[in-house]
């Protein structure tokens, strides 16, 4: 994969900016992601709604710029979804990623986070691209 | 001395002339592992056309052969670190079986409530979890020896953590991230007076510089073969035959036993109580010709040219606006590694982009989490030489770091 199509415009923008990178004072569920081996370590923070909405949604911690924009976007995607919602596209980010859906229209749904449809390419980085998908996951299962 | 030639020693490595990335790959990730040459290869290739049999057992040709290569390799090591007896010459899969060896046969038999197993702050992960199960199960305590600000020892600080209680001290002749070599010899001298045993963790340390078991009073030392030519899965466990002796086996079954009854067992004799089953012998002879290797060279002409590399290597780097070196930044008992971080960019990042450029260096904790805690970084970059690196391949990577900024979306 050549760096160009790793280190977008998009990728930077987002792990740069830090709009989603703070801490939500009424947060009712927050979890830890981390990829031991490498340094990634990020905890998602999420206000959810009785009816379960997810109503606001931000991420604090380190990690790679791949890592960094990934939950970013995936933040600017879930907020508002159910949560239903956000883990259907948990799901479509990560079927992606295994190339298990290729078609580009399907994929349309993930908005911005589309651009990490070639990271399968790089072995390497998968694991920085699913981190925050997988915390989403996580935060959801646990019943926030 | 002999001559060094480093263009035509890397003539003897297969893997270090190819393109990756479509450019000449740089290997600067020694610490990790090293590539091996021809004389290496050839050896086990040798081994496995013209022999091929367990050792220890079975009167035929091959079997017997078998046996006498396998003997040989150790006597080799023996040699290699200048043991008294090739008794005292245990092969494992790595070092870091070999310290969970000694973990769980001689901490489990001779640790107990209230005693202190003392290590540094700078440990590889191998050489810190064995110890915690072990303080676990004994109700004893592990203690840190930390560093200075130069990421260097304090004996002040050795004397402080060592005392009465201490039963063993294990420590690494060098920092796999920092570079630092220890006063090891200084530190046992210390331990002993304290009635501690010594356990030196030679991974970093065997495969670049004259290591001598009797010169250091080590109780044990530990090392990995595929960080000095050979391949993987074999690795070395050298111990005094007195402690030796006086351990339980670690692993039973095949080759350990003397006598087999349906209840009972008693144990082979050293090294073979150590070594259940059939054993690694192309690992054995491919360490036995990686020490051959080496000797060839000379660890007179591998410190040098490691020096040489190391030194040039800090000089650039600090020539790079970002960067911050974790480790010594003069060449005073310091390894051919070093570790560094670039602001604004996650060692990942750096990686993938000087890999890019066809630059192997390594990225991460490094196997070492609570080193990484207490220098407050997260994960670093090292690079780290063996003496068939050049001061080209130095330029290539410092010329790669210098765009990754760039790439990152940084004006400089």
């Amino acid at each position: 994969m050549d760096l160009n199509e790793l280190y977008t415009e998009l990728i930077l923008e987002h792990s740069q900016s830090g709009h989603n990178k703070r801490h939500l004072k009424d947060a009712n569920c927050t979890e830890r992601g981390h990829n031991p081996s490498c340094g990634d370590d990020i905890t998602l923070e999420l206000v959810c709604s009785e009816d379960g909405t997810i109503k606001d949604a931000s991420f604090t911690g380190i990690g790679c710029a791949i890592s960094q924009a990934s939950t970013s976007m995936m933040i600017d995607l879930i907020k508002g979804k159910s949560k239903e919602e956000a883990e259907t596209l948990a799901d479509i980010f990560l079927s992606m990623i295994k190339k298990e859906i290729t078609d580009d229209e399907e994929l349309e749904v993930l908005e911005d986070a589309i651009v990490f449809k070639n990271i399968s390419n790089m072995p390497a980085r998968v694991k920085c691209a699913v981190l925050s998908w997988h915390t989403l996951k996580e935060a959801i299962k646990k019943g926030a | 001395m002999v001559s060094f030639n480093v263009e035509k020693i890397r003539e003897d490595f297969p893997t270090l002339n190819q393109q990756v990335n479509g450019k000449t790959l740089v290997y600067l990730d020694n610490a990790a592992t090293t590539h091996k040459p021809k004389y290496v290869l050839n050896a086990i290739k040798d081994y496995y056309e013209k022999y091929n049999a367990n050792p220890n057992r079975g009167a035929h040709y091959l079997g017997v052969s078998a046996t006498e290569f396998y003997e040989s390799s150790r006597e080799k090591v023996r040699q290699f670190i200048n043991a008294k007896s090739a008794r005292e010459i245990i092969f494992t899969r790595n070092a870091t079986e070999a310290l969970n060896l000694i973990a769980y046969s001689y901490g489990l038999k001779y640790i107990e409530e209230g005693d202190e197993i003392v290590v540094l702050i700078s440990e590889h992960h191998s050489n810190i979890v064995p110890w915690q199960k072990i303080v676990q199960i004994k109700n004893a305590k592990l203690k840190y020896i930390y560093l200075n600000e130069d990421y260097r020892l304090d004996m002040e600080e050795v004397r402080r953590k060592i005392t009465d209680r201490t039963k063993i001290v294990s420590l690494a002749q060098m920092s796999n991230v920092l570079g630092t070599v220890y006063p090891v010899k200084e530190i046992a001298e210390y331990a002993h007076s304290k009635g501690a045993i010594v356990i030196v963790d030679g991974a970093q340390s065997v495969p670049h510089m004259k290591v001598d078991v009797l010169d250091l009073d080590a109780d044990f030392l530990v090392f990995s073969g595929h960080k000095m030519l050979a391949p993987m899965g074999i690795g070395v466990l050298y111990g005094k035959e007195e402690l030796l002796e006086k351990m339980p086996p670690f692993l039973m079954g095949g080759d350990m036993i003397e006598y087999v009854e349906e209840q009972t067992t008693t144990f082979a004799e050293l090294p073979r109580k150590f070594e259940a089953g059939t054993p690694n012998v192309e690992g054995a002879v491919g360490l036995r010709a990686a020490i051959e290797y080496i000797e060839k060279i000379g660890f007179e002409n591998i410190q040098k040219q490691e020096e040489n590399l190391t030194a040039y290597a800090l000089e650039r780097l600090k020539e790079i606006p970002y960067v911050k070196i974790y480790g010594p930044l003069d060449m005073k008992d310091r390894g051919a590694v070093i570790s560094f971080g670039l602001e604004g960019c996650h060692p990942h990042d750096v990686s993938t982009i000087v890999d890019s450029y066809g630059v192997a260096l390594r990225a991460g904790h490094h196997c070492a989490q609570p080193l990484m805690k207490y220098l407050k970084a997260p994960a670093t970059s090292r690079i780290s030489f063996y003496f068939y690196n050049t001061k080209e391949e130095i330029d290539i990577f410092i010329d790669s770091l210098s765009k990754v900024r760039k790439w990152l979306g940084y004006g400089s």
